[in-house]
């Protein structure tokens, strides 16, 4: 608790000194540059290939933005973060927002004063195990050693899980995703746990991934997405309406390969109004017409960004499950534009 | 004698007897493993352990190496070429060396320059640390931070010369006036120094850096092993001077300045490294307007240094407290200052007694740079741990970029170490 007052603190200090400088979009447009936090590597969420360009699933978010407010997807300033300093970069100016699989929690949004614009991804806490444990049930791992990354929510939730089932661990607390690799493969613990998406992309690297399986137990929410300040509501919509203009696309069937031509002018207003033939969405913003256009552009929309970072064709391969549009039984779900 | 030799011996030899050869097992390869390997029984037992474990140890790694693959592009396709058998990928190796130079930012097309930068550090460094060479090569040690500053960072090479403008005046302030008076030759300098750099630097036209000769590259952009070079060899040459003074301003007499370096020092070793790169990179931006932020790298040498420094000045002042009292009683009857005798009596010797200290924090501090990677800039550990195992082709490949990382830093560390051993041989004088 005192460690989010402190937290809180300090980010009352960066708001009031950043309240002095005009709003964020105005900053950017003179700049000429995103400035966007991601995270230090993440498979398939954030990092430089080998030319030192970045690439990922939270990366394509960065860049629909920088698209949708200069027009230019490369116009960003990607900033790494660690978990320890992801929200202090944002709370000083140092960045003008986060889109480092961050899960959207009170705390954050209320204490941190951090405005969540939208989910991204529909995370949720896992286990995986080795198949020779003969474990079918996260329910059945009493006395189990579990690997756990410490300073994370997947700590808390873990915790809760053991106690509300009456059953014990024994944690063995790990720093980072590669080392809780290296850790599970040795065999120094019984289950590693962490966000569903991450067990998936760690068992895609094992030498050996059918002795592997994760349990069917999803034990919390974890709504990843990006955040911006408190204070400054044109620019939080800005990336709302960015990120809501990739799903939406996809759900109107809006592609990288079809937008010449739908921008061209369609029998569907609302696919219109998206790409600027019709009304002044972008105007209401504060930015060009063609902003939504761009957007889309930038890296095709939502189902296209998943399917090259981390769909099922993808070493990753993560399903859509909830992340799916909610026509298809997903979550993922844009207020219309209006 | 020759009679009773011919009366009461039966037989003389007439010639020397053929030298025979040793007995085997006082020779050669036999007599070195008896006497070296086999020479007691614990000793016996302890070397077949020995060889055993080498054995087994050998038995995985070798063919580990020998059967490793240079060419392919991903993990995945290192194990299906491997197909089950041991080898390893070092594939990642040749894909990503540039990555882990020279980081993933640095643009391609400009690699020459911290090459340049880096042959050129070699030839600076050599009259500092090999006293045979021609003194006047120093000229050259004293240029070469402005001239590795204009190669690596590129832009206007207005700015490193307005730098050098200033310490060359500062210096020839000091030369001036110095030697009558101290403390005004010191401060004047610094007055001078800053007065050319304020006016300097507003003199820099806006945007000279966009049309430099070198294009510019910020410091985010730099990474790898290069990262952890420059800040390995610009805080230790900073913080070598810095702790010398705070030394001896430890030793002073003048309360002021005592208590300034003791406060500074102990302040300084009770706070983990880490701390203060946090400080450097997070809480700095708190107090700084959003776009006039002192820049990253400077921060961090800030930080490495002061923590180095507080070392290194404990270390000297072992030296110092080492030196018989009748030194310093010497130097006083021969009638020098304070200035002189520290220079000519006191600081050579303390310093050589404390060569092997300084070079242990100076090894220590070195491999400290690694720790920048946890205020997300990637050095050499922190472009393998973040950028190169996220990657979808190289997630899960360890040991050869560990391994590498390590080869890197041991090669550096134990050039230091054996420099150092060979500088207290030469300066052994016997007594």
């Amino acid at each position: 608790m005192k460690k989010s007052v402190v937290f809180g603190a300090l980010t009352v200090a960066g708001l009031a000194a950043g309240a002095a400088a005009a709003g964020t979009l105005d900053d950017v447009k003179a700049r000429g540059k995103l400035n966007c936090g991601v995270t230090t590597g993440l498979v398939g969420f954030a990092a430089p290939d080998a030319n030192g360009e970045w690439m990922g699933f939270d990366v394509g978010v960065c860049r629909a933005v920088a698209a949708a407010v200069l027009g230019d997807p490369k116009a960003v300033e990607f900033v790494p973060t660690t978990g320890k300093t992801r929200f202090t970069a944002l709370a000083s100016g140092e960045i003008d927002m986060l889109a480092r699989n961050t899960t959207w929690t009170f705390s954050r949004d209320v204490d941190l004063k951090f405005t969540f614009v939208g989910v991204n991804y529909y995370d949720g806490q896992g286990f995986m195990v080795p198949k020779e444990l003969g474990v079918s049930s996260a329910k059945e791992l009493d006395g189990a050693t579990v690997c756990i990354q410490t300073g994370t929510t997947t700590e808390l939730n873990l915790a809760d899980f053991f106690r509300s089932n009456n059953i014990s661990y024994e944690p063995v607390p790990i720093e980072t995703n590669a080392e809780a690799q290296q850790q599970y493969l040795a065999g120094a613990c019984d289950v590693y746990t962490t966000d569903a998406s991450g067990l998936a992309a760690t068992r895609a690297t094992f030498e050996d991934p059918s002795a592997h399986v994760l349990l069917p137990e999803i034990i919390s929410k974890e709504p990843l997405g990006p955040l911006v300040r408190h204070g400054d509501d044109n620019w939080g919509d800005v990336v709302r309406w960015s990120l809501n203009a990739l799903i939406t696309a996809e759900e109107l069937g809006v592609t990288s390969a079809n937008i010449g031509e739908m921008a061209a002018g369609t029998n569907n207003p609302e696919i219109n109004r998206l790409l600027g033939t019709e009304g002044n969405l972008g105007e209401m913003l504060g930015l060009s017409a063609d902003w939504g256009k761009n957007a889309v552009m930038a890296g095709g929309n939502y189902g296209e960004l998943f399917e090259g970072n981390i769909g099922e064709s993808t070493p990753i391969g993560l399903a859509r499950g909830l992340n799916a549009q909610w026509t298809d039984g997903g979550l993922i779900y844009s207020p219309p534009f209006r | 004698m020759s009679d009773q030799n011919n009366n009461s011996i039966a037989f003389v030899a007439t010639e020397t007897i053929p030298e025979s050869p040793p007995p085997a097992r006082e020779t050669g390869v036999v007599k070195w493993m008896r006497e070296n390997l086999f020479s007691s029984i614990p000793n016996s037992i302890l070397t077949i352990v020995a060889l055993l474990l080498i054995y087994s140890v050998l038995k995985n790694t070798l063919p580990w190496i020998f059967n490793g693959l240079w060419t392919t592009s991903s993990l995945a396709e290192c194990r299906e070429i491997l197909d089950g058998t041991t080898g390893a990928c070092f594939s990642v190796l040749t894909e990503r060396w540039n990555q882990l130079i020279y980081g993933f930012k640095y643009p391609v097309d400009e690699y020459w320059r911290p090459n340049v930068a880096f042959v050129l550090m070699l030839v600076a460094i050599a009259p500092v640390l090999f006293f045979d060479l021609p003194r006047k090569l120093l000229i050259f040690t004293a240029l070469y931070p402005f001239v590795a500053f204009w190669l690596i960072w590129g832009g206007t090479i207005l700015a490193p010369l307005v730098a050098l403008v200033g310490f060359v005046a500062a210096g020839a302030f000091f030369q001036k006036f110095g030697r009558n008076n101290f403390a005004l030759g010191f401060f004047g300098a610094v007055v001078i120094a800053l007065i050319i750099w304020a006016l300097g630097g507003a003199m820099i036209p806006e945007g000279a850096s966009d049309s430099a000769l070198l294009p510019a590259v910020p410091s985010r952009d730099l990474g790898g092993f290069m990262l952890n070079m420059m800040l390995g060899l610009t805080c230790v040459s900073l913080s070598v001077p810095l702790g010398i003074a705070l030394a001896l301003g430890r030793q002073s007499d003048m309360p002021l300045i005592k208590g300034i370096c003791v406060v500074f020092i102990e302040f300084v070793r009770g706070v983990p490294l880490i701390t203060l790169l946090f400080v450097a990179s997070v809480m700095l931006s708190y107090f700084f307007p959003p776009d006039a932020t002192v820049d990253l790298f400077l921060r961090v040498v800030i930080m490495i240094t002061l923590f180095s420094a507080a070392y290194i000045a404990e270390v000297v002042r072992g030296g110092l407290a080492a030196l018989p009292k009748g030194q310093y009683e010497a130097a006083d009857s021969l009638g020098l200052d304070y200035p002189q005798a520290m220079r000519l009596i006191i600081l050579p010797q303390a310093l050589k007694i404390s060569i092997p200290g300084i070079v242990n924090v100076a090894v220590g501090l070195f491999k400290d740079t690694t720790l920048v990677s946890v205020i997300s800039m990637f050095d050499l550990v922190g472009m393998i741990r973040g950028p190169i195992l996220a990657s979808t082709e190289w997630n899960g490949v360890y040991w050869e970029l560990f391994g590498f990382a390590a080869a890197l830093f041991f090669v550096v560390c134990y050039g230091i170490s054996q420099y150092s051993q060979w500088l207290e041989r030469k300066l052994h004088k016997g007594h």
